[in-house]
């Protein structure tokens, strides 16, 4: 079966998202919960998902935890940055849209990547097409693709690539 | 104790909060209103909700389940918007220093332009975008 790593990942999300809802457990509820989880992960007609894209080896499953931190750290520090602007009397913002050129090859990653791009304060993905993603940014340091592509997305890639390429 | 840190990072969460709210206010066209809106936003209710798990500790998982999916509808409802404001640029009067998207959609027009001069096709519409 061509789609079942995406179907025991569905299965796995759905149980544990109930098992987090309900949760000071009882075994009759997990049950429940479980047979309901499997019966939607064995759909017949089940459509292809991206999430086959993701990569299940121990080193991926370790950068997906390294990820969340580096993503956190983005987070914070531009949080402090968008803050920082707008407190600030003469409002120091220079917006625009660049152009980011990523590597990543599949959906998932590219998915990933511009989500967490529009996440982090200070930059939007407003369009995505093919490799091409296009950022509009709070304060453009350098509207020059290679080197908006290094600010905004370095760290990102690095990771995402051994999760998802 | 716990509820004390609970406590503070909710504080800190809503003043988050406040900042965006200022930001909505000062930021002068629909693109730096979402950077400061919706964004602001997202580490504001990711720590009042933690706050809160952390001073409810049965509510701990549910906090954290609202952050991811705040985490994972966030980026498409403000994607969906940027896209659509920057159909509308012109009009909002979004100023733009560099724009690459634009240049990037005048360049395809263009291409489509030539193309159904040179085949005499029926000219190709640019799918899915309102050009302003």
């Amino acid at each position: 079966m061509k789609t079942l790593k995406a179907r025991v990942l569905v299965f796995l999300t759905l149980w544990g998202v109930w098992l987090v809802l309900t949760a000071p457990w009882s075994v009759q509820e997990a049950a429940a919960g479980a047979v309901a989880a499997f019966l939607i992960a064995a759909l017949p007609f089940f459509p292809s998902s991206p999430l086959e894209d993701l990569r299940l080896s121990p080193k991926a499953l370790l950068y997906v935890v390294a990820y969340a931190f580096v993503f956190l750290k983005a987070l914070v520090l531009s949080n402090l940055d968008v803050a920082f602007r707008v407190l600030h009397p003469k409002l120091p913002i220079a917006p625009g849209i660049v152009k980011v050129k990523t590597k990543l090859k599949t959906p998932l990653g590219r998915l990933l990547l511009a989500n967490s791009i529009t996440l982090t304060p200070g930059t939007i993905t407003v369009e995505t097409r093919g490799q091409d993603l296009y950022v509009h940014w709070i304060k453009v340091a350098d509207a020059d693709p290679v080197a908006a592509t290094e600010a905004i997305v370095g760290d990102f890639e690095k990771y995402l690539e051994v999760i998802c390429g | 104790m716990a509820a004390i840190i609970g406590a503070s990072l909710s504080l800190v969460g809503s003043l988050f909060f406040l900042l965006s709210a200022i930001g909505l206010l000062r930021m002068p066209d629909a693109f730096n209103r979402m950077q400061a809106g919706t964004k602001a936003t997202t580490l504001g209710s990711m720590l009042f909700l933690v706050g809160i798990g952390l001073m409810r500790p049965d509510f701990l998982g549910r906090a954290l389940l609202l952050a991811g999916f705040i985490a994972l509808t966030n980026p498409v409802s403000s994607n969906a918007l940027a896209r659509a404001a920057h159909g509308y640029r012109k009009r909002l009067g979004a100023k733009l220093a560099p724009d690459a998207l634009a240049e990037d959609d005048e360049a395809l027009a263009a291409a489509a332009v030539r193309d159904a001069a040179a085949g005499s096709q029926a000219p190709r519409v640019q799918e899915g975008r309102h050009v302003d």
